[in-house]
């Protein structure tokens, strides 16, 4: 059974991330489970953690008065969810629920901006990585917002 | 086969067998010659010229089985006053038919190979085909991987069959919507978001993409990033498609016509027209 540190070492989103560097953010880690309908975090609550799917699936919502909660994207097996807790002032913008059982490991924030503090080189690793979720997340809203199969398409 | 529907210019009387409501906007359209012995073979990806009489004519996808060529089947989507018009249309009824144009889905060349078969909204409706093809030989393909999108759950075509592709182990099916209110289990996100987790081979896998064309294009893209490359990426590209023929020159796309030298390219033929926003 992979310890978090191999885990995390064979993860997509810290390939090439030095060993000692895996080792640091191991160190803030830990396994976590919700249950189907579980919120991990609400909107405006602090983002304490971001989080790496391990197996579920995940519903990022917004909540609009008169028309409930809306999903605006869903996260699976292998995914990231959460970049609140890099930016200040650390608070969550959506809400995000679990649709089914899931299993995830769980980032500490306090934990994690610590250490990129004080070694800025796995800063930097985990900015570079985080940018590219951020602009394939805004490439997919921007499609979305196209409304590719509107009658006028 | 019946040539002279190839040949000619003029529709032919087809009866009105069934008709069935896919979603609020699309239908489908189960057509029979008029002397019920006649067949009309298609390749998957090919189309018809349908005549509402008094009405016009439109260029519609078969979306049926072609290993049954004496069904003509064609899903549609109320988007103008041809197909407002059949939407009416009753058991019995007559449309008139010309075809099948065009050129198919590659599915033969894709033998050996893991597929991949991307849809956007109605343009499920023109893949239909070729995967029951595939699903008909199965054993000489790799993975088969359908990956399927629509506007809200409420869009998503051939429900009941696709729950049948879903369920069998040698298909991996993946579905999404645009947008969802709380409560939807399943993925909500563009289609093309689904591509990265497609558990093909990207150096062994053809695509075939149908869908709205700024679609095609992310999705395209999306494919390239990938891996896999623009000759063994194929689309089916829509144009004002009037004779059907290659010879009225309304759906002229680069040095070529879309009824005649598709509607499905490589894309490598056509890169180069692809993102000229003029033609």
């Amino acid at each position: 059974m992979e310890n978090l540190e191999q885990l995390l070492e064979h993860h997509p989103f810290f390939k090439g991330l030095e060993p000692k560097h895996i080792k640091l953010v191991a160190g803030c880690g830990s396994n976590v489970k919700f249950e189907a309908g579980e919120f991990l975090f609400k909107e405006g609550e602090e983002a304490n953690a971001f989080f790496i799917l391990r197996r579920g699936k995940i519903a990022v919502e917004a909540f609009a008065a008169e028309r409930g909660s809306i999903i605006i994207d869903t996260l699976n097996d292998g995914d990231i969810l959460g970049w609140s807790w890099l930016i200040p002032p650390y608070n969550w913008h959506f809400d995000a629920k679990a649709v089914e059982l899931t299993r995830a490991v769980a980032l500490d924030a306090r934990c994690l901006r610590t250490k990129c503090e004080e070694d800025h080189d796995l800063g930097y690793e985990l900015l570079k990585r985080f940018a590219q979720i951020i602009e394939d997340r805004l490439q997919a809203t921007r499609i979305q917002l196209l409304d590719l199969y509107s009658v006028s398409s | 086969m019946n040539d002279s529907l190839n040949s000619t210019m003029v529709p032919t009387p087809f009866r009105v067998q069934r008709v069935r409501r896919e979603t609020h906007d699309t239908f489908t359209l189960e057509l029979r010659p008029p002397d019920g012995s006649r067949t009309l073979p298609f390749a998957p990806g090919q189309f018809n010229m349908l005549y509402m009489f008094g009405v016009g004519e439109v260029p519609i996808s078969i979306s049926g089985d072609p290993s049954h060529p004496e069904r003509i089947v064609h899903t549609t989507r109320v988007v103008g006053t041809v197909t407002r018009a059949m939407h009416t249309l009753k058991p019995s009824d007559s449309l008139g038919v010309r075809g099948p144009f065009g050129t198919p889905w590659p599915v033969e060349k894709a033998y050996g190979s893991d597929i991949m078969i991307i849809a956007g909204g109605i343009g499920l409706a023109p893949l239909r085909p070729a995967v029951y093809q595939i699903l008909s030989q199965r054993e000489k393909f790799g993975k088969v991987v359908i990956l399927s999108g629509t506007r809200t759950p409420a869009d998503i075509l051939f429900r009941k069959e696709m729950e049948q592709w879903r369920s069998r182990f040698d298909v991996d099916l993946f579905t999404t919507v645009d947008r969802a209110m709380s409560g939807w289990k399943g993925n909500v996100g563009v289609v093309t978001t689904l591509i990265s987790r497609a558990p093909v081979d990207p150096q062994n896998s053809v695509a075939m993409v149908c869908g709205p064309e700024v679609m095609m294009r992310f999705t395209v893209m999306e494919l390239q990033k990938r891996g896999i490359g623009g000759d063994r990426i194929y689309v089916s590209m829509e144009r004002n498609m009037k004779c059907g023929l290659g010879l009225c020159g309304h759906c002229q796309y680069g040095p070529t016509f879309v009824c005649k030298d598709g509607p499905v390219y490589p894309f490598n033929r056509i890169k180069d027209y692809f993102a000229i926003r003029e033609i």
